[in-house]
């Protein structure tokens, strides 16, 4: 095979022995080294290539927390209060008022005469004054099918009046608080939790699971959204795989021009601890280049802003009763133990402390058991862990995937509602992870937020929320330490950083290419630096070109 | 008008016992009972009732199903709905941390299913451990308070002392809710489903194992309000764990009444039904005289 010397303005290599180069060989989609010219050229034959002479190079990014429905979800209406770029690359203004949701959803519903429903996303009034939408609104953009609006959170569901007549709701005499009324006694439009949004959405012909799972098609607009923000390696966590599922991934991701690594999760329900366990160590023998399996996600508890996360005492500000467990203490045990034993990796999904502690505990225990030192086991979002959980994860081998995002576009209703200040200050705490010696990444959790390690890594440099304030200064990380995060970080927790994080002889020809060196700009500005696109496995995958 | 599908969810902590007692319930019921799961794992029917493993629905004796519903309960229980023929009642196990409660609530809006009553197993011998767990205090605490009928199961792996200390801490957690001591599962069906027999002339109710319960038939004096009625039996301090049966309305019409520990439906019937209400109760906390007030009593 032929070697190809890329030639670079700088080449930011995130290998300590050889942080920086101005050269990068590759041989086999693999990097044959990183440094100048003249040291690369004693492989031999090879051709200059000076697409990237005015660009920086980094190691291609990898979200270790994402979902392939970041693609899918634009089947539907935008409806967030930031601007966002879809996979085709074009920008979506962010709306702010509720004429401009009206509208947006009077337009999709127009482009789309033959769709049964309209269905609408990324919703966000906590940015509006917490104003509510109506169906009355909404019956202004489309009164005669069914509009199906999902709000970032995922925690509430808005409908019009044709939809909520359509699901048996429009009668009075409900009594459900997740259905709050009008003036007029029939409900306003806004369904809340789970078993309500469930079978709402289901009765109109909207299958929320699904929405949240994603498709299998939406694999290639995610890889679209993937080259976009640099990113050469990401997690879908999880899906529901099955056998077909898995196929069809296989299949997809094998497409020559697939510009991405995708590390599909298999989600810990409907399967028992032993068949879940088996099933994922069964399926890990399939893994490619570009779909690497063998990782199971279990979910203990739920949000924060959806009190449902479970929390440690003081719990709730405002008094909620503690969150709800979405796995058994036993079943977690049972799912650890089993594999451990296996080799198979677990990420744990935590967002209250007592989720953390739980998780902790229980691997703690199984460790005993099976003991692992190397087990990586990751817990996800932990965005309320105390220092003193940090400090045990760490003397377990656990690393952390905390989410940076978040706190830029939750941490002020944390501030103010949640948590409170004190632990609003603290959450997602990246400094003392890394000063406990926990590995860390930080991720963008999109479609929730959107997919942008850069964006993410800003996040946890500045910790400034939405509206512009710092909140908790002394968790800030160093540029330094978020790129590590960003790159290296995401591959550790993903056992995976002996191939890809950093651009180092013997490793994946993973880039993401820049328009400017993420140290050299403002890091108010780290958000800011522009993607030129990837280069995944040595081919080269332009942003305009995908 | 056909009449709604009755749901009941079965729920309680892991290893309770929900899955031996809907083994026994599909046993002894003589209903053809739809099965939900959340999740198959190992598969939660006893193997010798199964017929044939399909995709999505097992096969069980006496034309009963069971299917797993995952994050798609609804979905699930429309397929149900679609079976021809369509099953007498839907059983839905929930999982050992969900909040049946909540379950049942969801299901209200599909049309055609009439939430029947929530039963909460509970493990005799470590129920009080487990709801002193601190990581499921709450939880454990949650799932009782939504019992319409609490199965005390495992009776026998405790003794006599203990199995009162569990009763009197369960009755003061959930004063008022029914409390039914078990051994692997085994209540009598028609203390939990609703297949308490309509009263028929001569008719025997049958299948109250041990002599734990008695029933009696109640016959109003004349034609009642239906609601009151349902209300007093639910609510009224008689003990009753179930009751069914048809009785005149003051509208000159027929209403069907079914209460399941407090909880109570109403629905309106064709008429020409034999009137009369079917009263369930543990001997031990049901005096059939105290209904006297409402009408006559008929022993069965």
């Amino acid at each position: 095979m032929p070697t190809k010397i890329y030639a670079a303005k700088k080449i930011i290599t995130m290998s300590h022995t050889r942080p920086e180069a101005t050269h990068v060989a590759v041989r086999d989609g693999k990097i044959l080294g990183a440094g100048t010219l003249e040291e690369l050229e004693r492989w031999g034959d090879y051709t200059l290539d000076e697409t990237f002479a005015d660009k920086v190079l980094m190691p291609g990014f990898v979200e270790g927390h994402a979902h392939s429905s970041a693609g899918s979800v634009w089947d539907g209406a935008y409806l967030g209060w930031f601007d966002r770029v879809d996979p085709d690359g074009k920008k979506w203004v962010g709306l702010k008022t509720i004429d401009g949701v009206v509208q947006r959803l009077k337009e999709a519903a127009a482009a789309k005469p033959d769709e049964p429903i309209v269905i609408g996303w990324g919703l966000d009034p906590i940015y509006m004054d917490n104003v509510r939408v109506t169906r009355d609104d909404l019956d202004q953009a489309c009164s005669d099918r069914p509009i199906v609006i999902m709000h970032a959170s995922g925690h509430i569901m808005n409908m019009n009046t044709f939809a909520l007549e359509k699901a048996g709701l429009l009668k009075p005499g409900l009594n459900h608080p997740g259905i709050p009324l009008g003036g007029d006694g029939l409900p306003m439009g806004e369904l809340k939790s789970p078993e309500i949004m469930g079978p709402a959405g289901a009765k109109v012909g909207f299958d929320r699971g699904k929405a949240i799972e994603g498709s299998s098609a939406g694999l290639i607009s995610y890889a679209r959204l993937c080259v976009r923000a640099g990113v050469t390696t990401a997690t879908d966590l999880a899906r529901a795989l099955t056998e077909e599922s898995v196929a069809q991934a296989l299949r997809i991701t094998g497409a020559p021009d697939f510009p991405l690594c995708l590390v599909p999760f298999r989600i810990m329900m409907g399967l028992s601890p032993e068949d879940l366990v088996n099933f994922v160590a069964g399926i890990k023998a399939k893994s490619t280049e570009r779909c690497d399996l063998g990782r199971i996600k279990v979910v203990a508890d739920g949000s924060i802003q959806g009190f449902t996360a479970r929390l440690l005492w003081p719990g709730y500000q405002n008094g909620a009763p503690n969150g709800q467990w979405y796995v058994a203490p036993e079943q977690m045990a049972e799912i650890y133990e089993r594999a451990l034993a296996a080799g198979v990796m677990v990420h744990t999904h935590t967002n209250g402390n007592e989720a953390t502690q739980l998780a902790i505990e229980t691997l703690e225990a199984a460790l005993k058991k099976v003991p692992s030192p190397d087990n990586r086991f990751t817990l996800q979002h932990c965005q309320l862990a105390t220092p003193a959980q940090f400090r045990r994860m760490a003397r377990l081998g656990m690393c952390v995937n905390l989410f940076a995002n978040h706190h830029y576009y939750w941490g002020d209703e944390h501030y103010k509602y949640t948590v409170g200040p004190e632990r609003a200050e603290r959450m997602n705490a990246c400094r003392t992870a890394l000063d406990s010696g926990v590995p860390m990444t930080i991720h963008s959790d999109a479609p929730v937020t959107p997919l942008g390690p850069l964006f993410t890594a800003w996040a946890a440099v500045t910790r400034r929320t939405a509206s512009g304030r710092v909140q908790g200064a002394g968790e800030k990380i160093t540029v330094a330490e978020a790129l590590e995060a960003i790159t290296l970080g995401a591959a550790f927790t993903l056992g995976m950083d002996h191939l890809i994080g950093s651009i180092e002889a013997g490793k994946r020809a993973d880039f993401a290419v820049l328009e400017d060196d993420p140290f050299a700009v403002d890091p108010e500005k780290l958000k800011d630096v522009a993607v030129w696109g990837t280069v995944q496995g040595g081919r080269v995958f332009a942003a305009a070109d995908i | 008008m056909t009449p709604a599908l009755p749901v009941t969810v079965i729920g309680g902590y892991l290893g309770a016992g929900k899955t031996t007692l809907v083994n026994h319930l599909l046993r002894t019921s003589g209903l053809r009972l739809a099965v939900l799961v959340n999740e198959f794992g190992a598969l939660p029917i006893d193997s010798d009732l199964i017929e044939a493993e399909g995709d999505a629905l097992v096969s069980i004796a006496g034309g009963c199903v069971c299917c797993e519903y995952g994050d798609d309960l609804v979905g699930a229980v429309m397929q149900v709905m679609a079976l021809e023929p369509k099953p007498d009642h839907i059983l839905l196990e929930s999982s050992g941390v969900a909040i049946p409660g909540s379950i049942l609530a969801s299901l209200l809006f599909v049309d055609g299913l009439r939430g029947d009553g929530v039963v909460v197993v509970a493990d005799a011998a470590e129920i009080m451990n487990t709801a002193g767990n601190r990581y499921l205090a709450d939880t454990i605490e949650r799932q009782l308070a939504d019992a319409d009928i609490l199965v005390l199961n495992k009776a026998d792996l405790v003794d006599e002392a203990a199995l009162d200390s569990v009763r009197n801490w369960l009755g003061a957690q959930v004063p008022g809710t029914r409390i039914l001591p078990a051994v692997q599962g085994q209540v009598p069906h028609d203390a939990l489903l609703g297949s308490v027999p309509l009263p028929r002339r001569g008719h025997r109710i049958s299948g109250h194992a041990a002599g734990l319960f008695s029933s009696v038939v109640l016959h109003p004096s004349g034609p009642v309000d239906p609601v009151a009625l349902a209300t007093s039996l639910a609510e009224g301090g008689h003990g009753l764990v179930r009751a069914k049966g048809y009785v005149a309305n003051e509208a000159g019409g027929q209403t069907l009444i079914q209460v399941v520990g407090a909880r109570w439906t109403v629905e309106p019937a064709e008429p020409g039904h034999q009137t009369g209400v079917v009263c369930i109760g543990l001997k031990s906390g049901f005096d059939p005289g105290r209904l006297d007030g409402l009408g006559l009593v008929e022993a069965v």
